[in-house]
C-alpha cells in the first residue's frame, strides 16, 4: 500500500471540494433550510404541527443531507470520470493498487457527508426558533452512527456511481432518491408507520431509515425510536454490502 | 539502465464491446451504447471480439518501438495490456522483471502512458494535473513544482498553464498528455497514437521531443497507423493486424522483404492467364498477384522503366491497359503486400 499515492488523491479531492466550496454548501444546504422552513417553522408556528414535531424533523433533516452529499461527492465524479473522457485513468495509473482508488473515494466521500451534516445542525436550529430539544447526552453513540451514516452514503454513493452512466443520472433521481427520501423515516418516526404494517417492514430495506432513526435516536432520544445498538448493527451490515458491492464494481468498471 | 518489455502469447477476447480507445477509430467519440434490456440477453452469449489472438514480442531497452497497424487491429488493446488497463485473456506481459497482471504496483512505477484521447483531469488547471501526478509518484513539493515548470516551458503552455484544460484546444491537450506522462521520468513511456489530430508543427515538436526523451535512455513504445511516422521515428516496428502479428523488424528490414520493393498497381479492361504469364516474363518483376475484377498487383525491383514491357505484354495478350499507379518501397506496401489491402482501408 502507497499511502503517499493515498494521501495525494485525498488532496486532490479536498482540492476540488475547496475550489467548488461555495457551490457545494448552497447545494448541500439550501433544501435542508427549505424544508426545515416550512416543516419545522410555517407548519409548527402556525399550529397546524406540534412544536415537539421539530424534535422529530431535525435528526431527519441530518440524515437525508448527509445522505445525499455523499451519494452525490462519490457517484458524481465517478460516473462523469468514468465516461468516455476516463479522466479517472491518472489515477489508475498511479502506483498503487486500483481497489484503494475506490477506498481513498469512499473516504473523502464521508468526509464530505459528515461535513454537510455538521453544517446543517446549527442552521437548522437557526431556522427553526424555538421549541427545538436536541440531546447531546449520547457523544459516543452520535459518533459512531454519524461515522456509519456517512459511510453509508459514500459506499451507496459507490456502488451506484459504478452501476449506472451519465444517461440514467436523472432516472436514478427520480426512481431511487425521490422514494428514498420518503420512505426514509425523515420526516417521521419509524412508529409512526404502525398503521401501515406491510409498509412499515417494506421501508426497512431503504437504508436511509436506519440513518433517520439512528440520529433521532442519539439527538432526540425523548421521540419513539428503533434502539440505537440495534440501529448500529443493521448500519454496519449495510455498509459492509455496500462497501464489497461498490469495490467489485469498481475494480470491474477499472478495467477493460 | 533501461527497461525493456516482454510480451508472451498475448490473447485478448472481449466479451463486451471492447473500450472505445481500443475499439479504435482515433478520435471518434463513439460511446459505447448499452444494450436494451431484450438484445442484452442474446448478445451476451454472441458477443466475442477477438482483439489479440498470441502476440509474442520483445522490446529492446531503450529503443523506439513502433506498432503499427489499421484502426481495430489490436494495437490499443496491447499497450493496454502492458498499462494494466486491460485483463488479458490468457499470456503474459512484462516491463522490465516485472509481470505486469501480478506485480502491477512496480510496473506502474516504471512506466508513463500518452492515452489515445486526452485524459485530463478536467476538476484542475493544466499546472495543478502535472504537480498532482507527480505527487501520485510520491515526488516531494520542491520536486514537482521544478519538474512542472520545466515541462509547462517545453511543451509551450506557459500562457495557459493556470487555466482549467476544459477550454484546451485538441493539441494542447496532447501536449498536456505527454507532458503528465513525462512527469514522473518513466523509464517506458507509451503512446497511444500521438499524433493523431495534431497539427504538423505539433507533430514535428512531438518527434523531436520523443527523440530526445530516447536519448535519455528511455525505452519508448508507440502506435500509429501513419506510415511516415513509423518509418521516421522507430528503430524497430511490428506489424499487426486483427490481432496477430505479421511483421517484424527495422523499417529497412521490412521494406527490403517485399518482394522487388516497387509496387505497380495495374487496371486493365480484363484479366486473363496470356496476360499474366507475359507479366511475369518481364525482366525485373518478382511477383504477380491478380486482383479482382480487373486490375493486378506487380511486384518489382524498378518501377517507371517497366512500363514499356508491361504495354507490351498487355498488347500481346489482347487486353488494353487503363491505369497504372507506381509506388516506391514503403511500409504501406508491405502493410498491402501481406494483408491484401491498405493501411486506410
Amino acid at each position: 500500500m502507497n499511502w503517499k499515492t493515498f494521501y495525494a488523491m485525498l488532496s486532490r479531492d479536498g482540492h476540488v471540494a475547496r475550489r467548488n466550496l461555495v457551490p457545494m454548501l448552497m447545494q448541500n444546504l439550501l433544501q435542508p433550510m427549505l424544508l426545515t422552513f416550512v416543516f419545522g417553522r410555517v407548519l409548527t408556528t402556525s399550529g397546524m404541527m406540534q412544536m415537539s414535531y421539530k424534535n422529530v424533523l431535525l435528526p431527519g433533516i441530518i440524515a437525508i443531507s448527509m445522505v445525499l452529499s455523499g451519494i452525490q461527492a462519490v457517484a458524481m465524479p465517478l460516473i462523469a470520470e468514468f465516461q468516455f473522457t476516463r479522466e479517472i485513468e491518472d489515477r489508475l495509473l498511479a502506483p498503487m493498487e486500483m481497489h484503494w482508488l475506490a477506498v481513498e473515494k469512499v473516504i473523502a466521500g464521508m468526509i464530505q457527508a459528515i461535513v454537510s451534516g455538521l453544517v446543517v445542525i446549527p442552521a437548522a436550529w437557526l431556522v427553526m426558533g424555538k421549541g427545538l430539544n436536541l440531546s447531546f447526552e449520547h457523544p459516543v453513540e452520535f459518533v459512531v452512527v454519524c461515522l456509519l451514516v456517512s459511510l453509508l452514503s459514500s459506499a451507496g454513493g459507490l456502488t451506484l456511481g459504478c452501476s449506472i452512466g451519465q444517461t440514467q443520472i436523472g432516472l436514478m433521481f427520480s426512481m431511487v432518491v425521490a422514494p428514498m427520501m420518503m420512505f426514509g423515516c425523515a420526516y417521521y418516526p419509524w412508529s409512526a408507520l404502525a398503521a401501515f404494517p406491510g409498509l412499515q417492514y417494506a421501508v426497512l430495506i431503504n437504508p436511509l431509515v436506519y440513518a433517520s432513526e439512528g440520529l433521532r435516536g442519539t439527538l432526540a432520544p425523548q421521540v419513539p425510536h428503533i434502539p440505537t445498538l440495534l440501529i448500529i448493527a443493521s448500519l454496519a451490515v449495510i455498509d459492509t454490502v455496500l462497501l464489497v458491492v461498490g469495490l467489485k464494481k469498481f475494480t470491474k468498471k477499472a478495467v477493460s | 539502465m533501461g527497461i525493456g518489455i516482454r510480451i508472451e502469447e498475448l490473447r485478448k477476447v472481449y466479451d463486451s464491446p471492447p473500450p472505445s480507445a481500443a475499439r479504435g477509430g482515433g478520435f471518434s467519440f463513439t460511446p459505447t451504447r448499452s444494450a436494451g434490456p431484450k438484445e442484452k440477453k442474446d448478445k451476451k452469449k454472441k458477443m466475442e471480439v477477438v482483439a489479440l489472438n498470441g502476440i509474442s514480442l520483445e522490446i529492446q531497452a531503450g529503443e523506439i518501438f513502433g506498432l503499427l497497424g489499421p484502426n481495430g487491429a489490436g494495437k490499443s488493446t496491447t499497450i493496454g495490456i502492458l498499462t494494466t488497463r486491460t485483463v488479458p485473456t490468457s499470456g503474459r506481459a512484462f516491463i522490465g522483471e516485472y509481470d505486469v497482471w501480478k506485480q502491477q504496483v512496480n510496473a506502474k512505477l516504471l512506466i508513463g502512458v500518452v492515452p489515445q484521447r486526452p485524459n485530463l483531469d478536467f476538476a484542475l488547471t493544466a499546472r495543478e494535473i502535472l504537480t498532482f501526478h507527480g505527487a501520485y509518484f510520491g515526488q516531494s513539493a520542491k520536486e514537482r513544482n521544478r519538474r512542472a515548470d520545466e515541462l509547462i516551458e517545453k511543451f509551450k503552455l506557459n500562457d495557459r498553464a493556470d487555466h482549467m484544460v476544459r477550454g484546451f484546444s485538441g493539441g494542447m491537450m496532447q501536449r498536456l498528455s505527454i507532458a503528465r506522462a513525462m512527469m514522473h521520468d518513466p523509464e517506458v513511456l507509451f503512446l497511444d497514437e500521438p499524433s493523431a489530430g495534431l497539427d504538423p508543427q505539433t507533430r514535428l515538436l512531438l518527434w523531436e521531443v520523443i527523440r530526445e526523451y530516447n536519448k535519455l535512455g528511455k525505452t519508448i513504445v508507440l502506435t500509429t497507423h501513419y506510415m511516415d511516422e513509423a518509418d521516421s521515428l522507430c528503430e524497430r516496428l511490428a506489424i499487426i493486424d486483427h490481432g496477430v502479428i505479421i511483421a517484424k523488424g527495422t523499417p529497412q528490414e521490412l521494406k527490403a522483404s517485399i518482394p522487388g520493393g516497387y509496387l505497380l498497381r495495374l487496371r486493365f479492361d480484363r484479366v486473363n492467364d496470356e496476360l499474366l504469364k507475359q507479366l511475369r516474363a518481364i525482366s525485373g518483376v518478382t511477383e504477380v498477384r491478380p486482383k479482382e475484377p480487373s486490375s493486378t498487383d506487380v511486384y518489382a525491383d524498378r518501377g517507371g522503366t517497366l512500363i514499356s514491357g508491361i504495354v507490351n505484354s498487355a498488347q500481346a495478350a489482347g487486353v488494353e491497359l487503363r491505369d497504372v499507379s507506381i509506388s516506391e518501397p514503403s511500409l504501406e506496401n508491405l502493410f498491402l503486400h501481406h494483408t491484401g489491402r491498405s493501411l486506410r482501408d
